[in-house]
């Protein structure tokens, strides 16, 4: 027998930990789509299609901005001790992904918004009509845009595996301690955005490059999450039971349910019909790709919460 | 430089529980939480059943990831003796520190700061010792620093068996179990 017993209680540390509620996996989703948004744009930039008048290079920034506003939102809510939170700009830890991820978050605001500027909508050069000689300004300048497009699929990338890496990092999560995380999310990004942008693109072309890069990154998604589990399995015993959780224990319904089925497979036949124009593209693929993101971001926060390093006290 | 560690005999813990009362008491800490807690564990086949008991708490590791993970510095090693404390001025309650620790030795103050075992830095200043270790009917607890030689917690770990918790999460922990 091996038993232990504890007299500890403590608040959302006993018996399981449960720290992060929902704001976490949100800001975590929202981060990634954000990620892959910037991403897809930047890479519209790069390839010049903002003399495409219908390039989605224009509105998908716009999108990026309020998300990532709705993100930070939902750190800040996450907060216990939300009046010192400008401490997080005071200083910079190198060892901490989660100081990273606050400067990350400041360097991506300017990159969007220089995206944003390639053209500017009406009801803003309407009201700030001093603003249009930098929107020409930049337009004047085919490789500055490609430029801007680098540096947002750059920030991008670099966002969406710092969402991944915040989690990898507190190694004493045995299923976050994975160091293939962070592929997990940046694609799981690329997948959401990709099926956001295919969802709303007016532009054709937009639309089956997306549909058909987004199946793509789902085939991707299942072989990292293949991966994943065959990382976890090989290590060592409580790294093998976080994995059990997702395969066969509490988490295993929803994630095989909502994750994998709903968010990825059932969404990847429908597309792959979709793109061999078999049946009609519909908002209903993209939208099961998007809610399985999210549905993703849960079942990792919660379940590596529950996981626990060498049963410390059970 | 000093290097505060804490010794305790599982030989002599009865499972009292007077230094959780004692901690609790001086360092004011609020209903519904622990900074220290009493841990029983049974291992081995009937009929040859061993139970240790032991007083638990932050390790005050030395490579600890608390410290590390914290974004803000607030979660720091203090100058004096290498333990981990803190500040709470500085403290966002982002919880990465509570999520990093493989003892769970943290929680989230009421008044949303991350809070845990300090080594009652505040009476050991002043040349007292830790409340727990002072309150001990058993006597079971030590206290002190391992860069003495002639330091009860340097004797006693040069003299018995000991044992940390998960030495293997890589945190060198300085809080020390005699067997
Ligand atoms: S026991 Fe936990 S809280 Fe204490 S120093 Fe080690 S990692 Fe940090
Ligand atoms: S909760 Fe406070 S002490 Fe812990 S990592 Fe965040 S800022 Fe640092």
């Amino acid at each position: 027998m091996h038993e232990l017993t504890t007299t500890r209680n403590n608040y959302q540390i006993d018996p399981v930990l449960t720290v992060w509620g929902w704001e976490i996996p949100v800001y975590l989703f929202l981060g990634g789509m954000v990620a892959g948004m910037m991403i897809i744009s930047g890479y519209f930039l790069f390839k010049g299609r903002q003399k495409e008048p219908t390039c989605s290079c224009f509105y998908v920034p716009w999108v990026s901005l309020i998300l990532l506003s709705l993100g930070m939102f939902s750190l800040f809510l996450d907060l216990s001790h939300k009046v010192y939170v400008w401490r997080l700009y005071t200083t910079f830890k190198i060892a901490s992904p989660m100081s990273w991820g606050a400067w990350i978050l400041i360097l991506v605001y300017p990159v969007i918004i220089a995206n944003i500027f390639i053209r500017l909508p009406k009801f803003v050069t309407d009201k700030f009509p001093g603003l249009e000689k930098y929107s020409k300004m930049l337009t004047d300048r085919p490789r500055l845009i490609q430029n801007i497009g680098v540096a947002n699929m750059i920030l991008g990338a670099l966002l969406g595996m710092y969402t991944g890496v915040l989690l990898s990092s507190l190694g004493a999560r045995p299923l976050w301690n994975t160091s293939i995380l962070w592929l997990l999310f940046l694609v799981s990004g690329l997948s959401g955005a990709a099926a956001f942008v295919h969802m709303v693109a007016k532009n054709i072309y937009e639309r089956e490059l997306l549909a058909k890069a987004d199946n793509g990154f789902l085939t991707f998604e299942i072989f990292v999450i293949g991966l994943m589990f065959i990382g976890l399995a090989t290590s060592t015993e409580v790294h093998q039971e976080a994995a059990q959780m997702l395969l066969s224990g509490s988490f295993a319904p929803v994630f095989w349910v909502f994750v994998v089925g709903i968010g990825i497979i059932i969404p990847l036949i429908i597309q792959l019909f979709a793109v061999n124009h078999k049946i009609q593209h519909t908002p209903v693929a993209p939208i099961m790709v998007i809610a399985g993101g999210l549905i993703l971001r849960f079942v990792i926060v919660n379940a590596g919460q529950v996981s626990h390093y060498l049963n410390a006290h059970f | 430089m000093a290097r505060f560690a804490m010794v305790i005999d599982t030989k002599k813990c009865v499972g009292c529980m007077d230094c959780v009362v004692a901690c609790k008491t001086e360092n004011n800490v609020p209903e519904g939480y622990n900074r220290d807690w009493i841990t029983q564990e049974a291992f081995g086949n009937f009929p040859n059943i061993q139970l240790e008991i032991r007083s638990e708490r932050c390790n005050h590791c030395e490579n600890s990831p608390c410290v590390s993970s914290c974004p803000t510095g607030a979660s720091h090693y203090h100058d004096i003796g290498g333990v981990v404390l803190v500040n709470h001025d500085e403290c966002i309650g982002c919880k990465a520190c509570v999520a990093s620790c493989p003892y769970d030795a943290r929680f989230i103050h009421p008044d949303g700061y991350a809070d845990k075992c300090t080594f009652c830095i505040h009476r050991v200043e002043k040349g007292d010792k830790p409340a727990c270790v002072s309150v001990c009917p058993t006597n079971c607890m030590y206290f002190g620093d391992l860069e003495d030689p002639n330091s009860d917690v340097s004797k006693l770990l040069k003299s018995r068996k000991w044992h940390t918790l998960h030495p293997e999460a890589g945190t060198n922990p300085h809080v020390f179990y005699l067997t």
